[in-house]
């Protein structure tokens, strides 16, 4: 999984493209929150729209990111969900956990 | 539609997961499934394969995972085989409890039973963990729309 990082006005975008899958991509995903957490980064938004696939690694690794965000007082919000993206969070009943933008603008106008 | 088979054997590592994958979807697509099928049937055999790697062979490189493939024109059968102690498919958390929403693991098995029609457990001769996970291509499922 490729993640590209910026920041706008003090949001921390990750943009996820690929599969969030277990030994790869959840790690991936794991590091990159670590590593913001680290540098300061309390509003995260994570970019779903070029995620081809997410295994229950990768939905755990969200959950798991989501927590952490939370418990130190940040936020961690999802945008642009492909539909089976979607279908996952939903089947699990997370959708109702994430608060989840269709468009950027919305989500960092949200934080 | 003669049926077509495929086995695989693969060391217990998470790139094989991939591998796996990949096979099966070639195997399905040129029997005709469609893209929808062939999703999530892929991710019901990751979260297999994965689990037999994981908790079943807990990743010991030694031991191995077996895939066996059946496919004909109304459905396709996959059976995976870890070397591990068996499982007790009834002692995993139900996800969806509020309890366990936020739990960050314990989603694969109620994600396989989503994605496919059939799936049930079983073990194996020498005591490990046989998952059949079976899905008939365009099904008309009675829950309303895929998954």
């Amino acid at each position: 999984m490729k993640i590209d990082k910026r920041v706008v006005g003090g949001v921390s975008v990750l943009e996820l493209e690929g599969k969030i899958t277990i030994g790869k991509g959840d790690v991936a995903l794991r590091e990159a929150v670590q590593q913001l957490l680290a540098e300061g980064a309390d509003k995260i938004l994570i970019h779903l729209e070029r995620v081809t696939t997410i295994d229950s690694s990768g939905v755990g690794e969200l959950v798991s990111a989501f927590t952490t965000v939370t418990n130190r007082g940040g936020k961690l919000k999802l945008v642009n969900l492909p539909p089976k993206v979607n279908d996952i969070l939903q089947i699990t009943q997370l959708i109702t956990v994430f608060e989840v933008y269709d468009t950027e603008a919305e989500a960092l106008a949200s934080f | 539609m003669p049926e077509h088979e495929l086995h695989l054997t693969v060391g217990s590592r998470f790139e094989n997961v991939e591998l796996v994958q990949a096979a099966i979807d070639e195997a399905i697509a040129a029997r005709g499934a469609d893209e929808d099928a062939r999703h999530w049937v892929g991710l019901a055999v990751r979260e297999a394969v994965a689990n037999a790697i994981k908790h079943g062979n807990r990743q010991d490189p030694d031991k191995r995972v077996d895939v066996a493939v059946l496919i004909d024109s109304e459905a396709v059968e996959i059976a995976v085989a870890d070397e591990g102690s068996g499982f007790d498919p009834s002692t995993v958390r139900d996800p969806l409890a509020p309890e366990n929403l936020f739990r960050t693991n314990g989603r694969g098995i109620f994600y396989m039973r989503r994605f496919m029609d059939e799936v049930s457990y079983g073990s194996t001769a020498s005591g490990g963990t046989l998952v059949r996970l079976r899905k008939r291509f365009a099904a008309e499922r009675t829950n309303g729309q895929e998954p």
